[in-house]
Formats: structure tokens, C-alpha cells, sequence
């Protein structure tokens, strides 16, 4: 059965390693859902966030073949249940809206977003929530005139306690460095 | 002393140990080309005469010589002939370093003359590459390239240099390469992994060893050997493993997939257990998975971790050298001898004697079976020769009747299919192993895909052997149309131009056989002869290949006419 599964995949920084990663995915025509890529918390290694819905046969099958590409160090995937994730969304209304009323102002409460700019002209709000939580609110303040709506991919924190440096430690204990 | 990048590159090669190159010039790696006019003592470059014919000697070459190919090319057209030969080597696991120039890096991205997206093109179809635009990069990556392309399961990696940094002066200093922090080629075996094997070997009645290019890779026949006898384990072979086992071994009992043997398919449907050792279950060997090996436990012993669990879920995974792995098993493995059990195999190969090698090989068909020319070739060269083929029905057949005696010695394009893979990779194989008889088995259609490669042969003088099987038909897929397309013979008759003044054209001598009394002589002559010599035998039109699984059937259900 297919779900929704976010894979982790941390790497070196080289060009065109992106590339090198989503053809594993067109390959088996498995749409990304979501992606988001930074630098972990380990200098020079990176983390790709990547959201697919597919069985878990196949994603196992994908996060061995993305391990195999030579610039990758580890690559993991979890069911949301294993996850803490959360994804940024930006929504600019026109000010008048927000004069207008209390309407803005208690669905920005009423959602837990806030406020970051106001101009004369535009404000912009941000939520950081599920994708259905920054969704609710996109579509409610519709009736508010919204201008512009953009929503960041996912950013995941694991649940299990092992850490990336542990793992990548006992990597290195099943391998030997030479012929 | 500071030297130009295009000198840093063959200096590489050098400090690598390569010393043959295959390749073509062109604007783009002109430099190269000009540094190596001064290092032509050091580096042998073979000219071809199309850049696929480059990337298919060069796996020719490495299959031979067990080390990394070296193709030179120039940038877009040159680079883009690559490319099949790099998924190729690919599928097949054949380390090679591939060398394209590329326009100078202002002009990148602005469809510049020949100017191709050549990390972007081999991205897929290689297991690693790289665009080097300054002169500084090239010892590092040079280095990472030979290490990544010959270590682990090997593989293509292709390396783009931008023009302006092989004019680039550099200081050189080369290192090899010997550890990657992302990329750990060389896995541990370990020891809950060899017990949990050695439980189900141990208590094995019907075990079979399922052995693919991986042994070969790995130089691990004679542990292969050592583990077969002591437990007494019948021995089948992949299309890409065969030489890797003796074929006289009493313990052999064949090729597996498609058209391979009927013991060792059947069989896997009967034991229980199953030995795969450096293979990946591809869809040519299990055919229909649902119903594959259901019965039998399966022990996976794979360099490649994405491969294990890929196709067939193993009970034990081994990932490690096959050789390695072996080398734990053996002491922990108990005697055995499952005689009756390798005798199942003999009732089947009496079956595959009766109804279809005895028809093949007897002689009595008023038209040349393809069979009877590998079979000839066989006896004549004892089993020693390189054998190369083309793809096809040539390629079944030459696997099916060439009985090797000694490893490495076998040259074919598995898990692509290339159609013209032949010609060129019989030439790398003899730059390769020039003390070696190397004989190319070609279909008259794969041979004209390539056949420009005559030119290099002639130039090289490489002492090639080739016997093109003429049937006049895309023999295999006219197979395919008369089994399972109504007999349609839909675009597969196919003419050729008389293959003997062809090669004469070059120089090349030949001879053409259109009658059973006149192969032995031609065969004989050929053999016989210190140059190369091209041999045309025109042999029954619509003949097929069997045994036969048909695709996606179950492996049991092998069709024999």
C-alpha cells in the first residue's frame, strides 16, 4: 500500500548530486512530493528532505539505491509517525483587508501564524505548521483577497535517538579501507 | 615545474598504471591529444573509428585485462557516442574512465560549438562524473576516478575537462586515492552473517550455487571451486559468470536464464537452498519472480548492497567480495556430497542431449547450424581461446557450446544487450591478451552496426578471429516474431554486403562458407592463421534458440521446440 514516507539523505556537497538523487526517482516514476536541501549540523555534509507517497518495498529499494551513489554517506526513511516535521508557509494580503475588521487578526491567532510585515499597500503572514494546517489557513484567508501563497518544503527531526555521526561510525566499522 | 593541465591528465593515466588508451580526437581535447603525441612511449592510444567503438574496446580491454578501460574523446558528439557503451559497462559492472573534453568553461551553458550537457547526458549510466574547469582539480579527481571506477562493484565514471584547464598550467603532484568519507567499497564479512549461512548450508539436501560475474571480478574461482566440492554443491552460471567454473567440472551443471540450461532452471524451482554468489538476479535468470525459487531458502553473498533484496528476498545477506566471503565460509562448511541430487541434473541434461544439442550438433541438417561453428571453434582451440560475441541468437549460442577451461575468458554484453558490442570489444580484448587466440562470434546484423571498427583492426594489425553467422535475419528477434508474433516477420530480414571483400577492402583476409564440407577447412585456416581473418558462414535461416523460458514464465517452464 502506498504512503506517505520522508526520506533523509545526508551527502557531500557536490554539483549535480541532486540530480544524481532524483533520477532514482524518475527511474521508477515516483513523484517528490516535497524537498528541502541544507547543510547539516556536521560541516560540509548535506541533508536532502525529500517527501514521496509510495509502498515501503519500493522506498527501501530507492534509499539503497541512493546510498550507492558514491557522494552519498547515509540515507534513511521514516513514516510520519516516526517524525517530527513541520513546513513554512507565507501568505501577503492586502492591508485594507486587515482594516477592515477583526477577521485577519483572530485567524492569525486562531492558527498560532504571525504577523512579519506591514506595508501600506500589502502584510505579509507566516505559519509553520502540517501541510494541511498552512493549507486551512491559505484557504481561509481567500475571502481576505490573498495576493501570493508559497509553502516551504518539509524539514523532519527523527525520533529515534541514534544520531547521524553514530551511524556513520558503525559504517565504518563494517568496512575495511583497502583492497 | 609547473606542466599544462592536458599533461597533468596523461600523467594521471600513468600514475594509475594505465598504458592503452582508446579514443578519438576532436577540437575539444585537442590538447590532450597534443601532450600525448610527446607520451606516446608511455601510452599506447588505439584510434578507432567511432567513438562507441572507443568505449566498447575499452570494456573489452578491462574484462581482459582485469583492470580500469581508458577512453578518450572530444566534447558533444564525441561525448554523446559514449554513452550506450557507458550503460553498458553500467549493467555489466566493468570499471572504465572516460575522458571527454568540453568547451572553455566561459562558453558552458551557451550552446556553444559541440558543446552537450555531458554530466547531465551520463548522469544515469555511470557511477560516477565529474566537470573539471581548472587545472588544479585534475590530480584529485583523476585519482577518485580510478578508485571509485575499479573498486566495490566496478562501474563507468566519466570525467568532462573544459579546454581551458588542460591549456592551464598546474604544479602536479598525484596521489592515489585509497579512502572516500561517502563511498566504503570493501565491506567487512561479517561473522552472524557466515554463521547464518553456514546453518543453512549445513543442513542443505538439494543446495545449488548460483555464480555470476562477480566471482570473476572478485578472482575467486578457486575459492569457488573449494566451496563446491566440499559441499558438494551443484555449480549453474550466469550468462556474465561463465569461465568462472570449470565447464568439465563434474559439479558444473550449466548456464542459467533464458536460454540456458534445463537443470539449472528447472532446479532452482527444486532446491533448497540457493548460493547466489556475485549475481543480481536479473528478470533473464528468474523470469516470473512470483513463482521463482518459492521452495528454497536463498543466501546472498553481494558487493552491492542495493542489489540484495532487490529482485529476491535472501534469507542471509553476505555483502561482501565474493572471494572474501568464500574464504569464511569454507573452514565452517561441512563435507558433503549430494549425489543424487546432481544426478537430477544429469536426467535433464540427457533431455536437453536428446531433443536439442544432439538436432544442433549431429551434422545431419542439410543447412549449417550455428551450433556446429562454435562447436568446431571449441574443439579446434580446446577451450582456451577469448571468446566475444555480439548479441543475439550468435550470443546464446556461442555461451551455450563454447566449453571454457580457463576464467576470464569470455567477453559479452549481458544486461544491456549491445547489438555491435562484438567488434570492438574483440579488439580491446586482444590489446588486452595479445598471447591469446581471441575469436569474435557476430550476427550479420550486430556486426554491421559497428563494422567501421575493421579499420581499426587493420591499422592496429590486433589478430582477431571473427566468424560472422549469417542467417540473414535479426535472428533473435525473428525468433521472438515466429514464437510468440504469428510468424510476422516484421522488419527482420536484412541484407548485407559480402562480408569477405568487405574485410579484403581492409585488408583483411576471409572466407565465406555456404556448405557443410567447406567449414572445417575455412575454420581450420582461420585458427591457423597469424592475422586476423574474418570468416562468413551462411548457416540456417530460421533456426532457433532453445531451450527457452519464455519472458516473464516460470523459470520451469522451459520450452525446448
Amino acid at each position: 500500500m502506498e504512503k506517505e514516507f520522508t526520506i533523509n539523505v545526508f551527502s557531500e556537497n557536490y554539483i549535480g548530486l541532486l540530480n544524481r538523487l532524483t533520477i532514482i526517482f524518475t527511474r521508477r516514476k515516483i513523484n517528490i512530493e516535497s524537498l528541502t536541501v541544507s547543510e547539516s549540523h556536521i560541516k560540509g555534509i548535506h541533508c536532502f528532505t525529500i517527501v514521496v507517497k509510495a509502498t515501503e518495498s519500493v522506498v527501501r529499494k530507492v534509499v539503497q539505491q541512493i546510498e550507492k551513489v558514491v557522494d552519498v554517506l547515509k540515507a534513511f526513511y521514516y513514516t510520519s509517525d516516526q517524525i517530527i516535521f513541520q513546513e513554512i508557509a507565507l501568505y501577503k494580503v492586502p492591508t485594507a483587508a486587515l482594516t477592515m475588521g477583526t477577521g485577519i487578526e483572530a485567524l492569525v491567532r486562531e492558527h498560532q501564524a504571525r504577523i512579519l510585515e506591514v506595508t501600506p499597500e500589502y502584510t505579509v503572514i507566516e505559519k509553520t505548521g502540517h501541510k494541511e494546517e498552512t493549507q486551512n489557513l491559505m484557504k481561509k484567508l481567500k475571502q481576505y483577497g490573498l495576493l501570493e501563497f508559497i509553502r516551504s518544503g518539509r524539514v523532519a527531526i527523527t525520533k529515534p535517538m541514534k544520531e547521524l555521526t553514530v551511524h556513520l561510525q558503525e559504517r565504518e566499522m563494517q568496512y575495511n579501507y583497502n583492497n | 615545474m609547473k606542466i599544462t593541465g592536458a599533461e597533468a591528465v596523461l600523467l594521471s593515466l600513468i600514475e594509475e598504471g594505465v598504458d592503452t588508451i582508446f579514443g578519438y580526437p576532436g577540437g575539444a581535447i585537442m590538447p590532450i591529444y597534443d601532450a600525448l603525441f610527446d607520451k606516446k612511449e608511455q601510452l599506447n592510444h588505439i584510434l578507432v573509428r567511432h567513438e562507441q567503438g572507443a568505449v566498447h574496446a575499452a570494456e573489452g580491454y578491462a574484462r581482459i585485462k582485469g583492470q580500469v578501460g581508458v577512453c578518450v574523446v572530444t566534447s558533444g558528439p564525441g561525448a554523446t557516442n559514449l554513452v550506450t557503451g557507458l550503460a553498458d559497462a553500467m549493467c555489466d559492472s566493468i570499471p572504465l574512465v572516460c575522458i571527454s573534453g568540453q568547451v572553455t568553461s566561459p562558453l558552458l551553458g551557451s550552446d556553444a560549438f559541440q558543446e552537450t550537457d555531458v554530466i547531465g547526458i551520463t548522469m544515469p549510466v555511470t557511477k560516477w562524473n565529474y566537470q573539471i574547469t581548472e587545472a588544479g582539480e585534475i590530480a584529485e579527481v583523476m585519482a577518485k576516478a580510478f578508485y571509485v571506477a575499479r573498486t566495490g562493484r566496478p562501474g563507468p565514471v566519466m570525467i568532462d575537462i573544459a579546454k581551458d584547464a588542460q591549456f592551464a598550467t598546474v604544479d602536479f603532484k598525484y596521489t592515489k586515492c585509497t579512502k572516500l568519507r561517502s563511498y566504503l567499497p570493501f565491506p567487512k564479512v561479517q561473522k552472524k552473517d557466515i554463521d547464518a549461512a553456514v546453518a543453512l548450508i549445513n543442513k542443505a539436501d538439494k543446495p545449488l550455487i548460483l555464480a555470476g560475474h562477480g566471482v570473476l571480478i572478485s578472482h575467486a574461482e578457486r575459492e569457488l571451486l573449494k566451496f563446491a566440492e566440499k559441499t558438494g554443491t551443484p555449480v549453474a552460471l550466469t550468462l556474465l559468470g561463465l569461465s568462472a567454473f570449470p565447464s568439465s567440472h563434474p559439479l558444473y551443471v550449466g548456464m542459467l536464464g533464458m536460454h540456458g540450461n534445463i537443470g539449472p532452471n528447472v532446479n532452482t524451482n527444486k532446491c533448497d537452498l540457493i548460493i547466489a554468489i556475485g549475481m543480481r538476479f536479473d528478470d533473464r535468470i528468474t523470469s516470473d519472480l512470483r513463482t521463482y525459487a518459492k521452495q528454497a531458502s536463498v543466501i546472498h553473498i553481494e558487493i552491492d548492497p542495493s542489489e540484495v533484496n532487490k529482485n529476491v528476498e535472501a534469507n542471509v545477506k553476505i555483502v561482501a567480495d565474493a572471494g572474501e566471503a568464500l574464504r569464511a565460509l569454507l573452514p565452517k562448511v561441512k563435507q558433503a556430497n549430494n549425489s543424487e541430487w546432481l544426478e537430477s541434473f544429469r536426467e535433464h541434461d540427457k533431455v536437453e542431449y536428446d531433443r536439442v544439442i544432439s538436432k544442433k550438433l549431429e551434422g545431419t541438417n542439410p543447412e549449417i547450424k550455428m551450433d556446429e561453428v562454435v562447436d568446431l571453434v571449441c574443439r579446434l582451440t580446446n577451450g582456451d581461446a577469448v571468446i566475444v560475441s555480439d548479441v543475439g541468437q550468435n550470443q546464446m549460442v556461442a555461451a551455450r557450446n563454447y566449453k571454457f577451461t580457463r576464467p576470464d575468458s569470455w567477453v559479452t554484453s549481458g544486461g544491456l544487450g549491445t547489438m555491435g558490442f562484438g567488434l570492438p570489444a574483440a579488439i580491446g580484448a586482444k590489446i588486452a591478451a595479445p598471447e591469446r587466440e581471441v575469436v569474435l562470434f557476430a550476427g550479420d546484423g550486430g556486426f554491421q552496426m559497428t563494422l567501421q571498427e575493421l579499420g581499426t583492426v587493420a591499422q592496429t594489425g590486433a589478430v582477431i578471429k571473427i566468424i560472422v553467422l549469417n542467417n540473414r535475419f535479426l535472428g533473435m528477434v525473428r525468433q521472438w516474431q515466429d514464437m510468440f508474433f504469428d510468424k510476422r516477420y516484421s522488419f527482420t530480414e536484412i541484407t548485407s554486403p559480402d562480408f569477405v571483400t568487405l574485410a579484403s577492402a581492409y585488408g583483411i583476409k576471409g572466407r565465406r562458407v555456404t556448405s557443410r564440407d567447406q567449414l572445417q577447412d575455412a575454420i581450420v585456416e582461420q585458427m591457423g592463421s597469424n592475422e586476423s581473418f574474418l570468416v562468413e558462414v551462411m548457416v540456417e535461416r530460421e533456426d532457433n534458440v532453445f531451450p527457452m523460458v519464455p519472458s516473464g514464465e516460470n523459470v520451469s517452464n522451459v520450452r525446448l521446440d
